[in-house]
């Protein structure tokens, strides 16, 4: 193999030791750690908004600003993909 | 992009309106059961897909009309700017409407129900909002990538036979 | 390591998408790749907050209960994966914009040709 290659090896099994090395100071799969948060929406969200599904209460109303940005992002790739496409007058 | 054979043809014309009242069941009951605006987009999306790839593209691009899908994305996004911006004598995105008895004001009993559909006040607007957005967008998005392809199509199909 | 096992499965997800953007030469292969990253982050986003035990946070079909799966990260992954169409829409049109101007996908064809 070329040097460049062997290179490219050696990065990945880097990344790789590293993520495993972190995984053994994670905490176990079913006991999350903080959830604090979580608790007061799932209490909260049938007397207060009225909502039965907590999922969407969080996307669009106790954080509704994030889903602006990404409807922004939306319309920003709709636009990117209209403007490459379009035949020029030369 | 020629058009594929009878029988696809048939399943098409037949299958296709399953898939616009399905998305739209997903799309209107997104405060009750797991679903919403973008899930339910996505899967009305898919029809222009089944269309173009049973029909062929001649007779695609005939048949579709941009300016209705240019004029449904802008409607959509500036619905749900505006929903967030009149309640906004107390915050930003706030709920005026639930809890009061208006469009979308009904109050849910606590714990394990069957769903209200009257209730969740501005959250189904904004569904609404967002399902209209995400469908017209998915597909200019079909139609300009097949756009840019830019084979001949010619004058006469030459389908799987007829 | 065997009771973190979904953990495990994010990082062979992760490292296999790495390996095809590194070692491979073929445009559309790479784009392959990028999709595969964005797929190991959802799932790590949705592994991080489980209950065991726990029911679906939605009051319609969680019937008898006693504690409910947190509902925060699959919020955020909604908005991720809405983000990830938008990156491969984008991608994808430039690969299609590169092969009509240079007339070939190979990486190492369009560094040599310069215009």
């Amino acid at each position: 193999m070329r040097g460049w290659r062997i290179l490219y090896l050696v990065g990945l099994m880097v990344v790789c030791g590293l993520f495993f090395g972190a995984l053994q100071d994670i905490h176990p799969f079913g006991e999350p750690v903080e959830s604090a948060m979580d608790d007061y929406f799932i209490a909260r969200a049938q007397e207060e908004r009225a909502v039965n599904n907590v999922v969407t209460s969080i996307v669009f109303d106790y954080r509704g600003f994030d889903t602006l940005g990404e409807g922004a992002v939306l319309f920003t790739a709709v636009t990117s993909v209209v403007a490459l496409f379009r035949k020029g007058r030369s | 992009m020629n058009p594929l054979s009878v029988v696809v043809r048939t399943i098409c014309n037949v299958f296709a309106w399953f898939m616009i009242v399905f998305g739209s069941y997903v799309i209107v009951h997104g405060h009750l059961s797991p679903g919403g605006g973008f899930q339910g987009g996505a899967i009305v999306a898919t029809f222009m897909v089944l269309l173009l790839v049973a029909h062929g593209g001649k007779r695609f691009l005939d048949w579709v009309r941009e300016g209705l899908f240019s004029a449904a994305e802008s409607i959509g996004l500036l619905i749900f700017l505006g929903a967030g911006l009149l309640g906004m004598s107390t915050t930003f995105f706030y709920n005026f409407l639930a809890k009061s008895g208006g469009l979308f004001g009904s109050p849910v009993p606590l714990g394990s129900n069957p769903g209200v559909l009257n209730s969740a006040g501005t959250v189904a607007l904004m569904n609404l909002a967002v399902g209209i957005e995400v469908v017209a967008g998915l597909s200019f998005i079909i139609i300009y990538m097949f756009k840019g392809i830019r084979i001949e199509l010619d004058e006469e199909d030459e389908g799987h036979g007829r | 390591m065997v009771g973190n096992f979904p953990f495990v499965v994010v990082g062979l997800l992760f490292a296999i998408g790495m390996a095809l953007i590194l070692f491979d030469k073929n445009l559309i292969k790479i784009a392959i790749g990028v999709s595969m990253i964005e797929s190991a982050t959802n799932l790590f986003l949705i592994v991080l907050d489980y209950r065991t035990g726990g029911s679906i946070p939605v009051y319609t079909l969680a019937g008898k209960f006693e504690k409910m799966v947190l509902p925060t990260p699959q919020a955020l992954t909604l908005t991720s994966i809405v983000i990830g169409v938008a990156t491969t829409a984008l991608m994808l049109s430039l690969i299609m914009l590169l092969y009509r101007y240079y007339g070939t996908l190979d990486v190492r064809e369009i560094r040599r040709l310069r215009g």
